[in-house]
């Protein structure tokens, strides 16, 4: 196995970052051989699912190691620890089927810090008799870890969630949103046609339907884009806080837009209020959602946050929505 | 820019300080720099970095550390609520449940 990507791997990337196909991107469990390992190489656990595979062996290039991919269907690392698939029992296991001991000399695993929420070092060693050294949190630190003797520097422990992280899992929360949205979008463009607004259905609905609907565009983008994008930037804590706030600036840049401009049909007071519920609270759900992409939120944390946001959440949308059909015949 | 941190006072992370021997492994494994060892002990140093992704304890050969481990996923939690099971989200609560958490933790009864 190469540790180079190929336009193909690269291609792979880019479909399930945009959540095409991503629940079954997979590599086959086993022992894999990058360069030419001998007895004494390191081997360095991995999950199945291919994009964990894929970082790995780019992070190892010109190097010989074995690396062993424990099933976790087609999970990552971090995910499949939490749920238990990248596991102790998978460790043992993986390790006795693919006949390592016999394979190398040492009796050292070289397991992904990430991996540990599943794998308990002190059980693997009893059942299996090798030891798990925790590598680091990024496999681009291997080279360092593994040149430094399998030390981990203390800023290679710290899982960081920057900008770059950040932008890189929207494309699949965006991907989300596309079956409400499929639904949601028609039906704003039905009811645009209705109402005492001048002109007919057909005139009204081809006229006022991408307005409203760029109002709740507004809201997924403020809710799905700019809220995780300005994260560390937005007040507040709780993510439904920090999506509401981003959802406000959106909604008065939407009216904004649609009064001062003048180039729209502008908003009485009843469709103001109206968007001023929605808009929040379509930005602050979709933030919300966001915690579980996210690096740094706890169970105990979003349900405290749960209990509060969504029935403010449902309340602001539902009155919203209600307000908004009302007033299109004020 | 400081590190992210979520809520304040919320995490179920406990340490015993009398079992604890000080190895260091819990330090090692946790990737938001919450545990400080000293002296032979280990100490909590930034409780609130803490993400209850429950690796500590896991690692703890002498069951020092107690922590009721689930994902921090809205997501996940509506889906526990609304009984789903394998959306197009991998997440639902149940299945991230772990011997050092509590038995019930799913949506409603936590409440």
């Amino acid at each position: 196995m190469s540790s180079a990507l190929l336009l193909q791997d690269r291609l792979g990337t880019f479909r399930v970052r945009c959540g095409i196909g991503r629940m079954d991107y997979k590599v086959d469990p086993g022992l894999y051989a990058i360069g030419n390992p001998e007895p004494d190489s390191p081997v360095l656990l991995s999950a199945n699912y291919k994009m964990s595979f894929d970082r790995l062996r780019e992070s190892l290039p010109g190097r010989d190691a074995w690396i062993l991919v424990l099933d976790t269907d087609g999970i990552n690392v971090w995910c499949a620890a939490g749920k238990g698939t990248f596991g102790t029992e998978e460790v043992v296991g993986r390790v006795a089927s693919s006949g390592l001991s016999r394979i190398v000399e040492h009796r050292r695993l070289i397991a992904p810090q990430l991996g540990a929420p599943g794998i308990a070092a002190h059980e693997v060693k009893r059942r299996s008799g090798f030891n798990v050294v925790y590598g680091p949190v990024e496999a681009g630190d291997l080279p360092r870890f593994l040149d430094s003797g399998c030390r981990a520097e203390p800023d290679m422990r710290i899982k960081k969630f920057g900008v770059s992280e950040r932008l890189a899992v929207i494309p699949v929360e965006l991907a989300h949103t596309i079956a409400p949205l499929l639904a949601i979008l028609p039906v704003l463009f039905l009811l645009s046609g209705f109402g005492s607004a001048e002109g007919g259905f057909w005139e009204k609905l081809l006229r006022l339907g991408p307005v409203n609907a760029a109002g709740f565009l507004a809201a997924v983008f403020s809710g799905c884009i700019a809220a995780p994008a300005l994260l560390p930037w937005l007040p507040g804590r709780a993510f439904a806080l920090k999506g509401g706030i981003a959802g406000i600036v959106f909604a008065l840049l939407y009216l904004f837009f649609r009064n001062v401009s003048g180039a729209q049909a502008a908003t009485g007071p009843l469709e103001t209020l109206a968007w001023l519920l929605i808009i929040p609270a379509v930005s602050a759900y979709l933030a919300m959602n966001f915690t579980g992409c996210s690096t740094f939120t706890s169970l105990s944390g979003v349900k405290k946050e749960m209990r509060w946001a969504v029935p403010m959440e449902a309340g602001a949308g539902i009155a919203g929505a209600l307000i908004w059909i009302v007033s299109r015949f004020a | 820019m400081g590190k992210l941190v979520y809520l304040k006072d919320v995490v179920t992370l406990e340490l015993s300080s009398d079992a604890c021997t000080g190895c260091g492994m819990c330090a090692i494994v946790c990737p938001r720099g919450v545990f400080e060892v000293s002296a032979r002990k280990a100490a909590i140093l930034d409780r609130d970095s803490c993400m209850e992704c429950g690796a500590c304890a896991r690692n703890c050969a002498f069951g020092a550390i107690r922590v009721k481990t689930g994902v921090g996923c809205a997501t996940a939690v509506l889906n526990s609520m609304l009984r789903r099971q394998n959306t197009s989200c991998c997440c639902t609560l149940d299945q991230y449940q772990t011997d050092s958490g509590s038995p019930s933790l799913s949506g409603k009864e936590s409440r």
